[in-house]
């Protein structure tokens, strides 16, 4: 066991310090200081359900050490919109029937954000490929895949999408 | 996106709520991040548990010392089985009906004798996860081997080890309808095949997970991710407390697919928050996951079918073998579903099914979405392809001619008392899909190969009507308009909770945004019942249904009285109670509300519906009822195969299903979709691996579901028949729309390269081999 360091991280826009030794995982630091939307599916690499934007990429926090993401940007899901004020991911999510369980959602969402940071105008296999690191059981992908492309669109014309 | 192409509109109705893809109650929730499941839960003090697991299928537990794990600093409590009561875990049916059969329980931690790989020996409880996973390390154990067997066939065989009762066999069911003997004697044609499908994981995204706590009364509250909260009976018989002092309280469930429909952390938590008067906390790893919960049922099924020259079955013989695992669970059931499910949607007047299911040091198998009569389909819908084949007839016309019909006796004899459209649905899906290829089509240049196949089905929905199944709702209305729906149903993803407040928005003339749901707290929901058996919908809505319309009598009497009309002229829309004669007369629905208050009137209704009740089948012919209705349906693909690799892709992949009569039109699409990809990955890629019982594919990375790059679009029509037994003449979906996936992959890889590969997965190295061979 190593020693505890305390740690800034900075998440989603506030800074937080949280008191956490060399092994502890960001999802572990995350859901351990409240951020539970962040969810834990496998703990692997797997599933994609802990995935979090650090500096605006996508990755799975499961797989990322706290420490190594001291004095980044931290975005989770509730850090993308809130229902006053939604990204139009969660608008399209919502709204096209694109959560059924919703366990993955918040991965899922990232994960688009992540490609649509960096690509505006994705194809059809864009998309799938960017989420092909998260898994779903129940949706089949139809109304996520239909949801990030709806978002995509919403986004290049400049709205919000609600 | 969906289309829905008939709809029997006979009874020239239209919904407002009902129907319309609206978007559910819970997706907000879930889209901002604000929806709690039952992992993110916490109390102050709460300590964190740990499960210690056997890493052998079947030994005798020599010797367990766990005084190092309890000696650690921070570790709270540790117990063996020498710590609890005598008390045994319940595996036999949930619910509410008090049934049980004997010899069903499980040990709740190893006494002797280890059955299965992965049973637990020993519960830890700690003040932080990271010394509870410590003390997991340090509590030390021996085990004996002891002989195992881990093929039910082997396990039939005399002087097999035994696993459960004389002769290992844990449930018999047969089907005797006329004669098959003579049937096949009879037959111009006799095809005999044998299909094997394989154990499948549930692989819900959140693994078990929950929080107990003792309160003030001296209750236990368990706040878990569970399909029924009734289990609460169950718990409280195992731990050694009054049904009374067990609360549920489940979350919004994380995926369940059957798999969180037995007891899973439930009695670990109770049983340590008893030791230790300390809220406890249980998350299950993926790898616990994987380990913690009954699988589905692997079957062997040998088809034998009598076939006249002109297309006719004139004789059908089934026998089926399912491996049960090490615990019997719902083995029974699963099983009875697959012998009942085991002719399909076709007429067969002869017909001899010999179902058994077979204990094994295999993990135990349980629920799982299509609960057998998946399995069955898989089956069935190969051998129909076979049987064509062999008679030199087109598949789809042979089908043709033996579909049942809206009004014939199904296996048991029994009448389904609504439409069976399964032509219209499989026709509809062989023409979207564009019928057979030419020869020239299925083998273009290059290593690829296309093919395309049709399965239809016959999946009951609702409960075996032996258990007399029952569901309770509360609905009411605040002095503010708005309205409140009370029901224990749990929501597992599907949109269970918001399908109610849709149908009670519908029947009160208000929106769903009028509607609070609370639902699945087994203290102070009445209770509704499991969502299991694709009965939610079915059972939980009529229920709701029921209440709605008799708080809405009441309001409407009230109504006609201030309006001079009488009741029935009276319409409550768009949140008015108005003439329906003349809508401009009549008043806001508030006002109305307030007006019943201000006079007293009972403004709630608690309901109990009712499903249909029979008794048993018959033990000797399996003659009778076994379920309230059946939905009918038909799913077609086209896939690719390489012949090079074996790599089968599915290109297309078209629903169409008689649902009675959609509710929520987004949901009911979803269940399909979700269906495509769990029914894809059965057929195609999902395997778990076990050597002497021990898995050894306990991850996403060796356990392979798939991908959004794996998934076509699935192309959905929906039929609305509107004769179903649930609200408005629905039917139910979540499991029929499973049933056929993989058997129409199965026919359209058997199309592609021309020889079939008999059991699933069909994975690359099947496909091979089969190539080779034929």
């Amino acid at each position: 066991m190593t020693q505890a360091r305390k740690i800034t991280l900075r998440i989603n826009g506030h800074d937080e310090t949280v008191t956490v030794p060399a092994h502890r995982t960001l999802l572990e630091a995350l859901r351990d200081s409240g951020h539970v939307e962040v969810k834990r599916g496998c703990e692997k690499g797997d599933c994609g359900a802990c995935a979090v934007l650090v500096d605006d990429v996508a990755i799975d926090s499961c797989l990322t050490l706290a420490w190594s993401a001291a004095g980044k940007q931290i975005t989770t899901v509730t850090g993308l919109g809130t229902p006053d004020d939604p990204h139009p991911l969660q608008v399209a999510f919502r709204d096209l029937g694109a959560a059924q369980c919703g366990f993955c959602t918040p991965g899922m969402i990232i994960a688009a954000q992540g490609l649509l940071a960096e690509n505006p105008d994705p194809s059809d296999d864009d998309i799938r490929l960017a989420l092909s690191g998260n898994l779903c059981r129940c949706t089949g992908y139809a109304k996520i895949l239909d949801a990030v492309a709806q978002a995509a669109a919403v986004m290049r014309a400049g709205g919000e999408g609600s | 996106m969906s289309s829905i192409v008939k709809t029997d509109d006979s009874a020239n109705i239209s919904y407002r709520q009902v129907g319309k893809p609206l978007p559910r109650s819970d997706a907000a929730g879930k889209v901002f991040g604000k929806t709690p499941y039952a992992g993110d839960y916490v109390l102050p003090g709460m300590l964190h548990m740990h499960v210690v697991r056997a890493d052998m299928a079947s030994a005798a537990l020599v010797r367990l010392d766990v005084e190092k794990a309890r000696a650690l600093p921070g570790v709270v409590a540790v117990l063996t089985a020498a710590d609890l009561p005598d008390n045994m875990a319940a595996t036999d049916i949930p619910g509410q009906t008090g049934q049980k059969r004997l010899d069903t329980d499980q040990q709740v931690l190893v006494r002797a004798r280890v059955k299965y790989f992965g049973e637990p020996l020993a519960l830890i409880a700690a003040e932080t996860p990271d010394i509870a996973a410590r003390a997991a390390a340090l509590v030390s154990f021996e085990l004996k081997p002891m002989p195992g067997v881990y093929d039910p066939l082997e396990a039939m065989q005399p002087g097999a080890p035994m696993v459960q009762g004389h002769d290992n066999i844990v449930a018999t069911h047969k089907i005797r309808k006329g004669d098959a003997a003579a049937g096949l004697a009879a037959a111009d044609i006799v095809v005999e095949n044998t299909f094997r499908t394989p154990f499948q994981e549930h692989a819900f995204l959140e693994p078990e997970a929950g929080l107990a706590w003792i309160d003030e009364n001296e209750v236990i509250n368990i706040r878990v991710c569970t399909q029924v909260i009734e289990h609460f009976r169950a718990i409280a018989d195992a731990v050694g407390v009054p049904h009374n002092k067990i609360r549920i309280r489940g979350a919004l469930v994380g995926g369940g697919f059957g798999g969180k429909e037995d007891v899973t952390v439930e009695i670990y938590l109770a049983l340590m928050a008893m030791k230790t008067g300390r809220p406890v906390r249980l998350e299950y790893s993926r790898e616990d996951s994987f380990l913690g919960h009954g699988k589905r049922h692997p079957f062997i099924l040998t088809y034998k079918t009598g076939l006249m020259r002109d297309g006719r079955i004139c004789g059908l013989d089934v026998e089926i073998i399912a491996d049960s695992g090490a615990y019997v669970f719902l083995s029974p059931y699963v099983l009875l579903y697959g012998a009942v499910s085991a002719p399909g949607p076709y007429r067969v007047d002869n017909l001899n099914v010999h179902a058994r299911a077979v204990a094994t040091n295999n993990m135990f198998t349980s629920a799982f979405r299509g609960f057998g009569g998946m399995q069955a389909c898989a089956a069935y819908e190969q051998q129909m392809d076979e049987c064509a084949r062999a008679l030199g007839m087109d598949r789809i016309a042979f089908r043709r001619l033996n579909y049942l019909k809206t009004g014939d006796e199904i296996s048991t004899g029994f009448i389904p008392p609504s439409a069976i459209w399964t032509e219209e649905c499989a026709d509809l899906a062989w023409q979207k899909l564009g019928g057979e290829l030419p020869a020239q089509a299925k083998q273009p240049a290059g290593p690829l190969r296309r093919g395309r196949g049709l399965a239809a089905y016959q999946q009951s929905y609702g409960r075996l009507t032996f258990l007399h199944d029952t569901s309770e709702a509360w609905v009411g209305v605040e002095v503010d308009g708005t309205v409140i729906v009370r029901s224990g149903v749990t929501d597992i993803g599907a949109g269970q909770a918001s399908a109610l407040g849709q149908i009670v928005a519908e029947v009160l003339g208000v929106t769903l945004d009028d509607v609070i749901i609370y639902n699945s707290d087994s203290a102070v929901t009445p209770l509704a019942g499991t969502t299991t058996a694709t009965r939610a919908l079915y059972m939980t809505g009529n229920a709701a249904k029921m209440a709605a319309e008799a708080l809405r009598t009441r309001l409407v009497e009230r109504a006609a009285k201030a309006l001079g009309v009488a009741p029935d002229g009276v319409e409550l829309s768009a949140n008015r109670a108005f003439v329906a004669d003349d809508p401009d007369q009549g008043m806001a629905f508030i006002e109305l509300v307030k007006l019943c208050a201000a006079e007293g009137t009972h403004r709630s209704e608690l309901v109990n519906f009712q499903a249909p009740f029979s008794d048993h089948l018959d033990a000797e012919t399996g003659q009778g009822q076994a379920h309230p209705d059946y939905t009918f349906g038909a799913h077609a693909v086209e896939v690719s195969v390489d012949s090079e690799t074996g790599e089968v892709r599915v290109l297309r992949s078209v629903a169409v299903h008689d649902i009675g009569q959609c509710i929520n039109r987004a949901a009911v699409e979803g269940q399909i979709e979700g269906a495509a990809q769990n029914g894809q990955g059965y057929a195609l890629s999902e395997e778990m691996l076990y050597e002497q019982g021990r898995l050894i594919t306990p991850s996403f990375s060796e356990y392979l579901m798939p991908t959004s790059m794996d998934m076509p679009r699935i192309e959905i029509s929906l039929l609305e028949s509107r004769s179903g037994l649930g609200p408005y003449g629905a039917k139910g979906i979540g499991e029929p729309a499973i049933s056929p996936v993989a058997p129409a992959i199965a026919n359209a890889v058997a199309d592609a390269i021309g020889v079939r590969v008999f059991e699933m997965p069909i994975t690359p190295e099947r496909v091979l081999k089969a190539l080779n061979n034929g």
